[in-house]
């Protein structure tokens, strides 16, 4: 077992990191809360609602996952983000389904690329067609496997940004699992530490202290103000 | 930071969209005239030099010479409809497979389907003895057929259910399996008489030509039921291709997709086979031509892989009477012979596109 006794609750439009070393259970956890994993035991509620006794179409329509690694896709930009539309589509996608797809890739700013099939993009540009096909899906919850490990800075940057904004704008909960502690603390509001299958502490930045790196990473580590950002500097 | 385009930006893109489905379509619409050229074709081979407005006539009973409307209706028309069927059969089934088992050399032939039945072909020849049988024992030799490969399926999906194997896994247990069938087949015609290992020879040349109506309806039936299926799952293929978690996420029971349709696609693999013997090559070499046009969205994909597939065993089986006619070479070889540089050709220019992009 990897996980056991994880119980935690986070609020509309919150953006949570999924903290901890390599091996903890960062990303079962995630797949878990996606039912991609299916736990032993416990309850994972969205809205109330038990996600075990939803169908698979109705879970889609309440939680998107970004998985971490993109495939190469020979399918255009457009077809990957209707994919989104598959939790609510019968025989075929409505007008409806178009425009919501439009506005995703708006969003995300990649309907300049709608037409491209996804094998010809960049790392940065696949990770953002990815964004916009689960904001296409209209998740209460976007569950993201470390999306900026294969980025360069910028495109780190970006894609952290264009999450933290959707929660705002949208009050969808976002749960991202990251190990750049730096970008965790720049663009996420909740942080969430796991420790030998356990979680160890939740709560604000404020949670992220020398004692929890020392326990959590074993590292000797400060938390310093950089430009008004708090920012983690190892000793 | 500024993700906006400039609405001439927009409408470029838009443009750019709507010309790759137009591109898609169009190529589906030309692959569907060049096999209705090819049904035209096939309907002139053969050794009276009828005029073509006459063979169509021929088709509706309406040639002014009664000859004509026979060799049409009771010979040519059987032989085309089961190419197409057969060819449509085999070319879907292998872009289903290769969706589920995220492998792009599954088939029929790569999972021991046709093996399979080739092992029940020989089993009716040489230890029932049916080779030469007549009235409803002639039905004995596509029934084993269909049993051999059936059973290579429930052997399969057996390992895949309860040993709980990866896509992966099924190939090469399709591999071990095929082995296995293989050898048994070979011990069998070790010990049958010149006869015997004849009509098997011959019935795993393949061959169009010994089917009736009754054959072509069965077949028909088969190929449009599980067809209409693929089709209404063409997003969650689509869907499977973005990885395993994704199409979960995306509210797919996965495992059960991929066993239902590759249930269907042995079944219809099976079927195919059983009339018209071992066909290799289609099933595998016909969605890979379409999606060097149309991309893997199976939207396409699926229809013209079925169509494609129609349209390569219809012009393997025009080549087969005309190379040296009046000799009709077994369509099995044809499809294989032909099939192999065609593949070797879409393989290296796959390759040469990957590497110049």
């Amino acid at each position: 077992m990897i996980l056991r006794q994880v119980s935690f609750s986070v609020e509309d439009g919150r953006f949570l990191a999924i903290l901890g070393n390599n091996g903890v259970g960062k990303s079962t956890m995630l797949k878990c809360l996606n039912r991609i994993l299916t736990p032993a035991g416990g309850e994972i509620q969205v809205d109330g609602d038990d996600l075990s006794r939803l169908s698979g179409r109705e879970r889609a329509q309440r939680i998107a996952f970004v998985a971490q690694s993109v495939p190469s896709i020979q399918m255009t930009v457009h077809d990957i983000v209707m994919l989104g539309r598959r939790p609510y589509m019968k025989w075929s996608f409505t007008e409806k389904d178009h425009v919501i797809v439009h506005e995703a890739m708006d969003r995300l700013g990649v309907s300049h690329l709608r037409g491209r099939f996804l094998d010809q993009l960049s790392g940065g540009e696949r990770q953002k067609v990815m964004l916009a096909r689960a904001l296409a899906q209209q998740p209460k919850i976007l569950l993201l496997d470390e999306p900026t490990s294969s980025l360069d800075i910028q495109n780190q940057y970006q894609v952290l940004q264009i999450v933290r904004d959707i929660c705002h704008e949208k009050g969808i909960t976002a749960m991202v699992v990251i190990h750049d502690l730096n970008l965790a603390l720049r663009f996420c509001d909740q942080f969430l530490m796991l420790r030998q299958g356990e979680v160890y502490r939740w709560g604000g930045r404020e949670i992220l202290d020398r004692q929890a790196l020392k326990e959590v990473y074993r590292v000797d580590a400060e938390i310093a103000l950089v430009n008004g950002y708090r920012m983690v500097v190892v000793d | 930071m500024n993700l906006e385009n400039s609405p001439l930006e927009s409408e470029r893109d838009a443009t750019a969209y709507r010309r790759n489905q137009i591109k898609s379509v169009t190529f589906l619409i030309a692959l569907f005239a060049v096999l209705l050229a090819a049904v035209l074709l096939s309907l002139r081979a053969g050794s009276y030099n009828t005029p073509t407005l006459e063979l169509i006539k021929g088709i509706f009973n309406r040639a002014a010479d009664s000859k004509i409307n026979l060799v049409v209706r009771g010979s040519r028309l059987p032989r085309i409809c089961t190419a197409i069927i057969a060819g449509a059969g085999l070319g879907i089934t292998g872009c289903v497979l290769q969706a589920v088992l995220r492998n792009p050399l599954a088939s029929a032939s790569t999972l021991g389907v046709s093996q399979g039945a080739s092992f029940g072909a020989a089993f009716a020849i040489i230890v029932l003895q049916m080779g030469s049988a007549v009235g409803l024992g002639m039905m004995a030799i596509p029934l084993c057929a269909f049993l051999g490969s059936v059973s290579v399926a429930v052997v399969i999906l057996g390992l895949s259910r309860f040993r709980q194997i990866s896509p992966e896994g099924i190939v090469l247990a399709g591999v071990a399996i095929s082995s296995m069938f293989t050898g048994g087949t070979t011990l069998m015609q070790y010990f049958a008489d010149e006869v015997e290992l004849s009509t098997l020879v011959y019935w795993t040349f393949g061959s169009l030509g010994n089917t009736d109506w009754g054959d072509v309806g069965r077949m028909s039936v088969v190929v449009l039921l599980t067809g209409a299926y693929f089709i209404w799952n063409r997003w969650d293929f689509n869907a499977l291709l973005s990885g395993e978690e994704t199409a979960t996420s995306l509210g797919i029971n996965v495992r059960r997709l991929t066993l239902v349709n590759m249930l269907l696609c042995c079944l219809t693999a099976s079927m195919v086979v059983s009339y018209i013997g071992l066909i290799n090559f289609i099933g595998l070499v016909a969605p890979h031509i379409v999606r060097l046009v149309v991309g893997n969205n199976h939207v396409y994909l699926l229809p013209g892989s079925a169509i494609a597939g129609a349209l390569l065993l219809l012009l393997g089986d025009l080549f087969a009477r005309v190379a040296i006619s009046p000799v009709i070479l077994p369509i099995g070889a044809i499809t294989s012979f032909l099939g192999g540089p065609l593949f070797l050709y879409l393989l290296f220019k796959g390759g040469r596109r990957s590497a110049d992009s």
